[in-house]
């Protein structure tokens, strides 16, 4: 009998983390990663809410796989993940009305992220229900942590702040004539900042290095 | 010079093959032919024995922007020398042109230094990285960049900024020859969006102008901004329209002659003409990207002189004077003529230049938030020119695809 958490179950967990990271080695869900990174605390909020629609929706779309028709299957995994993206929107008008402000669209538009839909279709349809889940929730964690750095380094230069709570050596910076870095807040330098992430990941491991 | 030759024949065998720092080669190699002809020869196949190459080139580069480079020092000293008279604390007749050249040079060549130390460090990295060689691509760009800089500008976030050109804007792609856009160029849109505090606006073109009240170091293009949408019957604005008329302060000689408030290279024109006639007499920049740029912005002007409302002096100034204000003709002479990011083809050339200079006076005549439209406009037409290079390539072999059917 198959152990509960095998070798194949860390893989599906790690494997999204590194070297088959949603944002940085297959591009996908690069439309928020861009558009709401400029301060950490909407990131976070973004990654819990990817987190949950991600794992959510897996798990029902593999509990459903075999009795969905395979003609309107794209359809019935829209209609999951927006009913769920619906869910989590008014969660967070209710408890956290600040983020969901900031975050505006881009909650609701949870639904068009390619990750999400990448993996129904090419896993959930296919899978058991616990290996579902745990796919889903590597690659929410690899999409989230790729999120909560790009928006360290761009809340960090940018506005010099950390969660919306000013750094404490900071101050001594502005006196000798440190300023903050107006291009940070700016979306074409999270593009950069993901490029050089891609960059570091692609020199450690030369595998991903495409053949010319 | 022969005791250099020495130590580093001396030196060499450590940095070959097995030798103990041969890591550091690259390193050495850039050293050692920059002082010396290298005595290197080719290994197989033809080659073409020319005594110009990169090293040359740039080094031509360098000639003909050292009068605006010699201007800028002086023009920086006397601005500010005319500030202090301005604020009625010292009379401009108690300097000499020594004096401003003098005080001009203190003030810039830190600016020098720290774009060739940190440039050139970026740029040892990244070959003893790769082992390849240094090449010369950055002589010009070290010396481009300070000359496009306000004479104030902090020397950490010009040294970030050239990080950013050296890394972003050509390692990434793989060096020098393979970048699409204009390493100084890009240093100066890093800087210009990330501390735009230090890059615009009246305080920051004339030496610690923001310490003492009452004057204004306004660029020509600043003070154009202001005067988009005016009463033309009002007092300030007639007395601000006066120093654009033939005895104001931004009067067409003085434009000319570059006597200014701007960047430290971009405001004489003369200077800039040197420049140009040496690149062209050399056939190092080149004449096709110049010229039609020049057309471009003055039909732009004139078209907008043709439809300019009264109340609108950026638009209704005349053609001529409106391309000696701002950095037109540096961009033009310099920045647009970048071998590696501009247009290849002969009438790709053509186009490219006649839409930078048409889309330069576009921006910084509607967009008062970017008076300096001219980086912005080169840049934007350094992505498109493989675009054009690749039509114009298409369209001369559609051409000559007619011409096989015809014989058939």
């Amino acid at each position: 009998m198959k152990s509960f958490f095998n070798k194949q179950h860390q893989k599906l967990i790690a494997d999204p983390m590194g070297d088959q990271n949603p944002i940085t080695i297959q591009v996908l869900g690069i439309c928020s990663a861009l558009a709401i990174t400029t301060q950490l605390e909407n990131a976070l909020v973004m990654t819990l809410a990817v987190i949950f629609v991600m794992t959510s929706a897996s798990s029902i779309i593999s509990i459903l796989r075999n009795h969905i028709p395979n003609r309107i299957r794209i359809i019935v995994q829209l209609l999951v993940v927006a009913s769920l993206v619906a869910l989590v929107d008014q969660i967070l008008k209710a408890f956290l009305p600040d983020a969901s402000e900031q975050l505006s669209v881009f909650i609701g538009l949870i639904i068009t992220n390619c990750i999400i839909m990448g993996r129904l279709e090419a896993f959930a349809m296919g899978n058991k229900l616990w290996d579902s889940f745990l796919d889903a929730l590597g690659n929410a964690f690899g999409y989230g942590w790729i999120l909560v750095a790009v928006a360290f380094v761009r809340e960090l230069f940018g506005s010099g702040k950390l969660m919306g709570y000013e750094v404490p050596g900071f101050s001594y910076l502005y006196e000798l004539g440190y300023m903050n870095n107006n291009l940070m807040i700016l979306p074409p330098m999270a593009l950069i900042v993901v490029g050089l992430i891609i960059w570091m990941q692609r020199s450690r491991n030369n595998d991903l290095i495409e053949e010319n | 010079m022969k005791l250099m030759h020495n130590i580093l024949k001396k030196i060499k065998p450590h940095f070959e093959k097995e030798g103990a720092l041969s890591a550091l080669y690259p390193a050495y190699d850039a050293f050692e032919t920059f002082l010396f002809v290298p005595n290197h020869t080719s290994q197989s196949g033809t080659h073409i024995r020319d005594s110009v190459d990169l090293k040359r080139t740039m080094v031509i580069v360098i000639i003909a922007l050292l009068p605006c480079l010699f201007f800028g020092m002086w023009n920086t000293g006397y601005q500010y020398h005319l500030q202090l008279a301005s604020a009625g604390l010292q009379s401009i007749e108690d300097y000499n042109f020594w004096d401003h050249f003098f005080f001009g040079f203190w003030k810039f060549m830190p600016l020098v230094i720290v774009s060739y130390v940190v440039g050139l460090s970026v740029e040892f990295a990244f070959a003893v990285n790769r082992k390849h060689q240094v090449n010369e691509g950055y002589l010009v760009t070290g010396m481009l960049i300070p000359l496009t800089m306000p004479i104030d500008v902090p020397l950490w976030m010009l040294a970030l900024s050239v990080i950013f050109a050296v890394v972003i804007g050509k390692e990434v792609f793989g060096g020098t020859g393979m970048n699409i856009l204009n390493p100084a160029l890009t240093a100066r849109a890093f800087i210009f969006f990330a501390y735009p505090t230090k890059m615009s606006g009246d305080k920051v073109w004339v030496h610690s102008a923001d310490k003492i009240d009452g004057v204004s170091g306004e660029t020509a293009l600043g003070q154009l901004a202001s005067l988009v949408d005016i009463d033309p019957n009002d007092e300030t604005v007639i007395s601000k329209i006066s120093e654009f008329s033939s005895d104001g302060a931004y009067s067409l000689s003085n434009s000319f002659l570059g006597i200014i408030p701007g960047s430290v290279g971009e405001t004489s024109v003369i200077a800039i003409m040197i420049g140009a006639a040496i690149l062209l007499f050399t056939g190092v920049g080149s004449f096709r990207i110049m010229a039609s740029m020049f057309i471009g912005g003055l039909s732009m002007a004139y078209v907008f002189n043709l439809v300019a409302p009264d109340t609108n002096l950026f638009m209704s100034l005349d053609p001529i004077h409106q391309l000696c204000i701002g950095s037109f003709l540096f961009g033009m002479v310099f920045m647009a003529t970048d071998p590696v990011s501009a247009a290849q083809t002969n009438k790709g050339k053509i186009i490219y230049g006649f839409l930078c200079g048409v889309l330069s006076v576009l921006i910084r005549v509607f967009n008062p938030a970017y008076p300096e439209g001219v980086m912005v406009a080169i840049l934007f037409m350094n992505v498109m020119a493989p675009l054009i290079d690749h039509y114009v390539v298409e369209a001369n072999i559609k051409k000559r695809l007619k011409r096989l059917k015809v014989d058939e």
